[in-house]
C-alpha cells in the first residue's frame, strides 16, 4: 500500500485500481481452481457420465463398444421386481430412520446441553459410534445379532428366559428393523452435535425472560427452543433423509440384500449391478432414477420447511 | 456455468476416445511388468518373487518387475487398467474369470509348448481355456471335501465313505439324522454359509451338479433353461432348504466355520483342502477326510484357482512368453503347492510335496481334483451367472419357493446371455 503513487493523481487511479482488482480475481481464481478441478473430475464428470451411460448398453468388461439403446434400460427397470423391492425397502428405511434418529438426537442434545459436571463425557460417549467406521460397526453388530449373540442373550436375561430372540439378520421380518436400529445407534451422535450447535445459538436471555414469566419446562421448549431451532431442523431433516436414502454399507456387510430381498436397497442394487454383474449402463439407469427421486424428496422437504411469511 | 458444461463434455469425449486408442504397454523395452494378487499373502508372494528372480538371473535379455496388489482390490485394478489400456504384460487371474477377460480382450492366447512341464500333464482345471485357446495356466488347484472325525462316525455307526464308494444321498441324510439325534453337536453339518461371494457357486453348484442340474446348459452355453430350473435342480433346491428346516445345518454359519469344526461344535464340515493342515494339527489321525456325497450324478467339486496369463496389449509378447515358459518347471509347481497348502497341478510335483504323494494323507485331494472336478461354466457370462446363483441359493436357504426362485434365475441369466452379444465378442 505504501508503494502506491500519491493519492493526488486522479488519472492513474482507476487504472491502478482496476489492475489490482484483476490481480486479486486472478489470485482468487488460482486459489479456487484446485477445488474446482477436483469437483469437476470427481463429481461433475461422473455425474455427466452416469447420465450418458444410462442410455447405453455399456458393460464393465466388453470387447464391443457401448451402443446407444435409448430408453431400453428404463423399460427393463420398470419390469424389474428387484427394483421395486429395493425402492420399497429404501423408503421404509428412510421413513423410520428420519423421525427416529432426528427425534432421538434432539432428546440427547437437550440432555447433554445441561450445565452439569461431566457432560463432555456423555457427549463423547454418544459421538464415539459416529467416528467408528460403518464397516467395523456393521461387523460388530453382525456378531451381536447372531442367534446366540449378545442381543438375544440380553433379551433372554432381562425376561428371565421367557423370550428367545429371533435370528435377527436371517429372518425377513426382523432383518430390516435390525439394520434400522443399528444405523440409528451409529448415526444419532452426529445429529446430536448439530442439534447441540443449534441449541447454543438460542439467546440465553430468552430463557431468562421465560423464567421470569414463570414458564414451565414444556412451555419453554415449545415457545423458545423449538422456534429457535428452525434452520437447524431443516438441515437435520434433509441430511438424515439423504443419508437414509443412500443406505449401502450396512446392507453390503451384514445381509447382502437378503434374506429374500428384505434388505436390498436402491444403492445396493446399483452397486451390485454395476460391479458384480458388470452392467454399467443398467446400473447408471438405476442411479439416474434414484437421483431424480432423492432430488424430488429434497425439494418437497425444502418446500414444506421454507420460510413462510 | 456453460463453461463448466463445456469442460465436462470435453472431458467426457476425451475419456471415451481414450479407450479406443491402439496403445500397447505393459513393458518398457525388455523390462516387463508383472501383476499379482498376492500382496498380503506372504507365502505365495515369496514363490512369485523367487520365480521372477530366477528368471531374471537365467538370461540377460528380459527383466521382469513385480507389482503386488491386495486380493480384495486386484480384479478392480485389472478392470480399471484394462479400460485405460495400461495392463501389465504378465498378470494372474482367478480361473473362472478367464473366459470373461479373454472375451473382453484383456488376455492374449498362450503357446505353452516350450516349458519343461507339458500342458497335458496338468490337472485340466488348472488350464484356463476359452474357445479352444489357452489363455492361462496355474500351478495348483484346491479341492472341496467333507471333514469329520473317525471317532464320531464310529460312535454313531456311520459307514466311512471312500473315493470309490462315496455316501449316497440316503446314507448322508441318515448320517445327519443320527448325529442330530445324538445331541452332542450344535451343527450336524456346516456348509460355511456365512461367507458371501464366489464361495457360493464354488461350494454349492457342485452339489447341484451332483443332483444332475447345472448352472447353464453346457451343450450350447446359450441358456440356463432346464439346467438350472429342471426337475433335478428343483430337487437340489428342496434338499438344500431342508437342511435348514430339519435343523441339520445353520442357515447362516459363523464367520469361522473351520474353528467351529475344530472346537467340536460341528460334526461334518463342507470345506476346502486349504483347511486340511489345521484340521490335522488339531485331530491328528482321528481326522476323516471324506469324498463329497454322490447325490445321483456322481460326486462333484469345483475346479480352477489362480492362474497366470499374458495381456493382449503387452508390447513384448516374446518376453512374456519366455517368462511363462520358464516358470513351467516342476520345482515351481512344488514350491507353490508347499507354500500355499494346495494341490500341485502335476503328478510329478505331487510326488515331491509331503502329504500329496501316492499314499499320502492329502493324496485324496489330488484324486478328487482328477476325478470329480467340474470347472465353472466357461463363458464370459460367468461373473453374472455367479452373482445370480449366489443370490438364488441364499434365497432358497432363506425359504423362497424353490421352483419360482430358479425360474427367475434362469430368466435373468438368459436375458443377460441374449443381450450381451457374447458371441460377437471373441
Amino acid at each position: 500500500m505504501s508503494t502506491r503513487p500519491a493519492a493526488g493523481a486522479p488519472p492513474t487511479r482507476p487504472a491502478t485500481q482496476g489492475r489490482a482488482r484483476r490481480r486479486e480475481s486472478l489470485a482468487a481464481l488460482g486459489m479456487v481452481s484446485p477445488a474446482v478441478f477436483l469437483l469437476l473430475l470427481f463429481f461433475v464428470v461422473p455425474v455427466v457420465l452416469a447420465f450418458a451411460l444410462a442410455f447405453t448398453n455399456a458393460r464393465l468388461v466388453s470387447p464391443v463398444p457401448a451402443q446407444f439403446t435409448g430408453l431400453q434400460n428404463f423399460r427393463t427397470l420398470l419390469d424389474d421386481p428387484l427394483f421395486y423391492k429395493s425402492l420399497r425397502n429404501t423408503f421404509y428405511f428412510a421413513a423410520v430412520v428420519v423421525p427416529l434418529q432426528g427425534g432421538l438426537a434432539l432428546v440427547l442434545a437437550l440432555l447433554v446441553n445441561a450445565k452439569v459436571k461431566g457432560v463432555n463425557f456423555f457427549r463423547t460417549v454418544y459421538f464415539i459410534p459416529v467416528v467408528t467406521s460403518m464397516v467395523v460397526v456393521s461387523i460388530l453388530w453382525t456378531f451381536m445379532y447372531q442367534k446366540a449373540g449378545l442381543v438375544n442373550e440380553l433379551i433372554s436375561h432381562l425376561t428371565f428366559g421367557l423370550v428367545h430372540g429371533p435370528d435377527w439378520l436371517n429372518n425377513p421380518s426382523t432383518s430390516m428393523p435390525a439394520i434400522i436400529l443399528m444405523s440409528v445407534w451409529q448415526g444419532v451422535g452426529f445429529h446430536m452435535i448439530i442439534w447441540l450447535a443449534g441449541l447454543q445459538t438460542i439467546p440465553q436471555d430468552l430463557y431468562e425472560a421465560a423464567d421470569i414469566d414463570g414458564a414451565t419446562r414444556w412451555v419453554r421448549f415449545r415457545y423458545v427452543t423449538w422456534p429457535g431451532l428452525r434452520t437447524t431442523r431443516t438441515f437435520v431433516l434433509i441430511t438424515i433423509t439423504i443419508a437414509a436414502f443412500s443406505l449401502f454399507a450396512q446392507v453390503s456387510v451384514m445381509t447382502q440384500g437378503g434374506p429374500l430381498d428384505s434388505t436390498t436397497t436402491v444403492v445396493y442394487q446399483a452397486v451390485q449391478t454395476g460391479y458384480a454383474q458388470q452392467q454399467t449402463g443398467y446400473a447408471s439407469a438405476i442411479s439416474l432414477v434414484f437421483f431424480v427421486l432423492v432430488l424430488a424428496v429434497s425439494l418437497v422437504q425444502r418446500f414444506l420447511t421454507r420460510e413462510k411469511g | 456455468m456453460s463453461s463448466i458444461a463445456a469442460l465436462a463434455a470435453a472431458a467426457l469425449v476425451a475419456g471415451c476416445g481414450g479407450g479406443g486408442s491402439t496403445g500397447s504397454s505393459g513393458a518398457d523395452g525388455n523390462t516387463l511388468t508383472l501383476w499379482t494378487h498376492n500382496a498380503g499373502n506372504a507365502a505365495e508372494y515369496g514363490v512369485v518373487k523367487q520365480v521372477v528372480k530366477d528368471f531374471n538371473a537365467s538370461q540377460s535379455t528380459y527383466k521382469v518387475k513385480i507389482q503386488a496388489f491386495p486380493q480384495g482390490s486386484y480384479n478392480d485394478s485389472v478392470v480399471a487398467a484394462a479400460s485405460a489400456r495400461k495392463l501389465p504384460c504378465l498378470l494372474d487371474v482367478d480361473g473362472p474369470n478367464v473366459p470373461n477377460w479373454a472375451w473382453g480382450g484383456y488376455l492374449a492366447p498362450l503357446d505353452l509348448s516350450k516349458g519343461q512341464v507339458a500342458v497335458k500333464d496338468q490337472l485340466p482345471s488348472t488350464v484356463g481355456t476359452y474357445q479352444n485357446k489357452t489363455y492361462a495356466s496355474g500351478f495348483y488347484d484346491v479341492a472341496l471335501t467333507l471333514y469329520s472325525r473317525k471317532s464320531v462316525l464310529k460312535k454313531y455307526d456311520i459307514r466311512v465313505p471312500t473315493l470309490d464308494k462315496p455316501w449316497t444321498k440316503a446314507e448322508f441324510t441318515d448320517a445327519l439324522a443320527k448325529i442330530k439325534a445324538g445331541g452332542t453337536f450344535k451343527n450336524a453339518l456346516d456348509l460355511g454359509t456365512g461367507d458371501p461371494g464366489e464361495w457360493w457357486p464354488y461350494a454349492y453348484s457342485p452339489m447341484l451338479q451332483s443332483f444332475g442340474g447345472d448352472l447353464i446348459d453346457r451343450s450350447t452355453y446359450k441358456t440356463a433353461k432346464g439346467a438350472l430350473n429342471g426337475d433335478k435342480a428343483v430337487e437340489w433346491g428342496k434338499w438344500f432348504r431342508s437342511l435348514v428346516t430339519k435343523g441339520d445345518a445353520p442357515q447362516k454359519s459363523s464367520k469361522s466355520p473351520g474353528d467351529d469344526f475344530r472346537n467340536g461344535k460341528t460334526a461334518i464340515q463342507w470345506d476346502g483342502s486349504w483347511s486340511a493342515q489345521a484340521n490335522i494339527d488339531k485331530f491328528g489321525s482321528d481326522l476323516a477326510i471324506l469324498p463329497p456325497v454322490d447325490f445321483g450324478n456322481g460326486p462333484k467339486i469345483g475346479g480352477a484357482s489362480w492362474q497366470w496369463a499374458m495381456s493382449s496389449t503387452c508390447s513384448n509378447k516374446a518376453g512374456a512368453q519366455a517368462y511363462l515358459n520358464f516358470s513351467r518347471q516342476t520345482k515351481y509347481f512344488v514350491d507353490f503347492a508347499k507354500a500355499t497348502g494346495t494341490i500341485p497341478a502335476t503328478d510329478a510335483a505331487a510326488q515331491q510335496v509331503k502329504g500329496y504323494e501316492t499314499g499320502g494323507q492329502f493324496n485324496i485331494f489330488l484324486k478328487e481334483a482328477q476325478k470329480f472336478a467340474v470347472v465353472r461354466p466357461v463363458t464370459p457370462a460367468y461373473p453374472y451367472i455367479s452373482t445370480v446363483f449366489s443370490k438364488t441359493a441364499m434365497d432358497i436357504l432363506a425359504g423362497a419357493d424353490v421352483k419360482g426362485a430358479l425360474d427367475q434365475a434362469v430368466s435373468q441369466i438368459d436375458n443377460n446371455l441374449s443381450t450381451s452379444n457374447y458371441a460377437t465378442g471373441s
